[in-house]
């Protein structure tokens, strides 16, 4: 059934006192397709997935989940999908062979041994089985979760931030299983990142959220080519003057400002590139620096809300995550 | 019942591999019967027959299961802090199978030290007992347990603080403990501490304890053992309530 509509989300919204977390969000996804929701720190992603998984009620609106009620019908939802969670959810005094028998009894997989074995081979950890999860590395650990998820054979399996915090070699592995199991399994897969170069390799749709509402929907090409085909970072040494200059040659251009810095985006920036620099010298603003690359998400979201996806206030949290699961990671 | 037996494997898998918990465990009730149960009874003389060590033994049981029960609570503030009450959150199993679970895994753990408390006991001579008296003090320590680790689970759910629970339940065990007749029996006490001991849940089971291995009760067996099923019962409603409130 590939095509029809697995979640279905309308209006969904979550609040947590004053603040609305999830905003009326709407979202549809497909049956087979890789979609993320990719989002600054605290946009909303966990919560949402929180919400479709059940474990958290939401405030108003309503989601439907392999076509069941995630309020009204959890048990059947439950059954149907899997999880990733973003934080540590293994038990670190049991092996790796453990925690997934308590999956397996748990959802009543049937053949176990069998499954678990197959599962275990995936994320290559079959000579790991009977290891103490506690002396897991944070990169193993995160490969048995996404065993774990799977191993019930879900419809629909939640990534949420599956490669935060691992170096690139793991983030690559696990890119790759994802995408394998998605090919082979035909598993739907939701997963939030806020790393851009996530959702472009992986994703088929993306939806870009931003204070709990979604503030862009398109394939990744899509949101790159609405966009233009390439940047222009520009570092100079008086971005107001330098924008206004833009602004009154009509350059087919969309910028925004952070300190000293101006992005300007173009279809044609290789001839565009002189004739700014020269304009720019010539009123008298200087250009410390320009960099000229092809248009990612991370560009998109700056277009979309004048901010950079990581120099977020975020970011303190973003560290503090880190040093928790280096902690982690170490017991 | 797939899930309740899951969730107990899980908990019993546990406390087998933890030896230290279990060894350490023994500790405090071991040196309560040697040197309180010595200490005392040679102040006070052989008072009751088999002597002051003998009464005291079904209260160090007593105290050994509520001590093993409601400190497995501690596991519920754990898993959540480790993030691991997420795998069970999203399984496709009850909340109450959940709390039945834990609270079988926890009275498993609790009797198991309990027996072996009991068995050191029995080595050394304090207490002697038979096959029928063993089989009636199983169902008993049942009861004791799945409702102490239920009381436990009740806090836990509210809790996220491994040392804030810690505190609390000490707060809670101790006046339980001592108000439970496990050191002094219940007939010359002062109206309110007699009062106090009437409402403590554990005094009816280191009495019923006290009645199967001594032979000497306040009350008989089966108003101890009615008074030890309804409490546990509620303690099981209570704890799986707040447990399906739980936040997380
Ligand atoms: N249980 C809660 N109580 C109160 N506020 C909450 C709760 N959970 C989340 N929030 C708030 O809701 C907002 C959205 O949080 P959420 O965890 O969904 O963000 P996120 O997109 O997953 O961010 P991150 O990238 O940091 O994981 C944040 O402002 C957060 O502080
Ligand atoms: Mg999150």
């Amino acid at each position: 059934m590939m095509g029809s509509t697995i979640v279905e989300i309308r209006s969904l919204t979550k609040r947590f006192g004053k603040l609305t977390a999830v905003d009326a969000m709407n979202l549809d996804i497909q049956e087979g397709e890789i979609f993320g929701l990719l989002g600054p720190n605290g946009a909303g992603k966990t919560t949402t997935i929180s919400m479709l998984s059940t474990t958290l009620a939401p405030t108003s609106g309503k989601a439907l989940v392999a076509r069941h009620d995630v309020v009204r019908e959890q048990d059947a939802v439950r059954g149907a999908i899997g999880i990733v969670f973003q934080g540590q959810s293994l038990d670190t005094e049991l092996t790796a062979y453990e925690n997934l028998d308590f999956h397996a009894r748990l959802y009543a997989v049937g053949d176990k041994e069998t499954r678990i074995k197959e599962m275990l081979e995936l994320v290559g950890l079959h000579k790991n089985r009977d290891t103490l999860v506690k002396n897991f590395s944070g990169g193993m650990k995160r490969r048995l979760e996404i065993a774990r998820g799977l191993l019930h054979k879900p419809k629909v399996l939640f990534l949420d931030e599956p490669t935060l915090g691992l170096d690139p070699q793991t983030r690559r592995h696990i890119w790759e299983y994802v995408k394998r199991i998605n090919r082979e399994d035909g598993v739907t897969i939701l997963l939030t990142t806020h790393y851009m170069e996530e959702a472009d390799y992986l994703c088929g749709g993306v939806a870009i959220i931003d204070y709990g509402r979604i503030i862009s929907l398109d394939e990744p090409q899509k949101l790159k080519s609405r966009l233009g085909e390439t940047v222009l970072d520009f570092h100079v040494s008086d971005a107001d003057a330098f924008c206004g200059l833009l602004k009154k040659n009509k350059c087919k251009t969309k910028k925004s400002a952070v300190g000293g810095r101006v992005q300007v985006v173009s279809s044609d920036g290789e001839e565009l590139l002189p004739k700014l620099v020269s304009l720019a010298e010539r009123n008298g603003v200087q250009v410390k620096g320009v960099s000229m690359h092809s248009s990612t998400l991370e560009d998109v979201f700056m277009q979309l809300t004048g901010r950079t996806i990581r120099d977020e206030a975020g970011n303190e949290k973003e560290t503090l995550r880190q040093r928790f699961r280096a902690m982690e990671a170490k017991r | 019942m797939r899930g309740v037996y899951t969730i107990w494997l899980r908990e019993t898998l546990r406390f087998v591999r933890n030896k230290s918990r279990l060894v350490g465990s023994m500790g405090m009730p071991l040196f309560f019967l040697l040197f309180m149960g010595t200490g005392i009874g040679s102040v006070i003389g052989d008072s009751a027959g088999g002597g002051y060590t003998q009464f005291m033994a079904p209260g160090v049981l007593g105290m050994m299961l509520l001590f093993g029960s409601v400190f497995s609570g501690l596991n519920v503030v754990f898993d959540k802090q480790f993030g691991f009450m997420k795998e069970m959150l999203v399984a496709p199993i009850s909340r109450e199978a959940i709390v039945l679970g834990k609270a079988l895994g926890g009275a498993t753990a609790a009797m198991l030290q309990a027996v072996i408390l009991l068995a050191l006991v029995y080595a050394f001579g304090v207490l002697e007992f038979n096959v029928v008296s063993l089989a009636l003090l199983i169902p008993v320590m049942f009861l004791i347990s799945v409702g102490f680790v239920c009381v436990g689970v009740a806090f836990a759910s509210k809790l996220d603080d491994p040392h804030g629970f810690q505190l609390i339940m000490n707060f809670l065990i101790m006046p339980l403990f001592f108000l439970s007749t496990a050191f002094f029996p219940l007939d010359n006490l002062p109206p309110w501490l007699k009062t106090l001991s009437l409402l403590d849940p554990l005094t009816y089971g280191v009495d019923a304890m006290r009645s199967i291995l001594v032979g000497q009760a306040a009350f008989p067996l089966w108003v101890d053992v009615a008074v030890l099923a309804g409490f546990s019962t509620l303690a099981v409603l209570v704890g799986a309530r707040l447990f399906k409130d739980m936040k997380l």
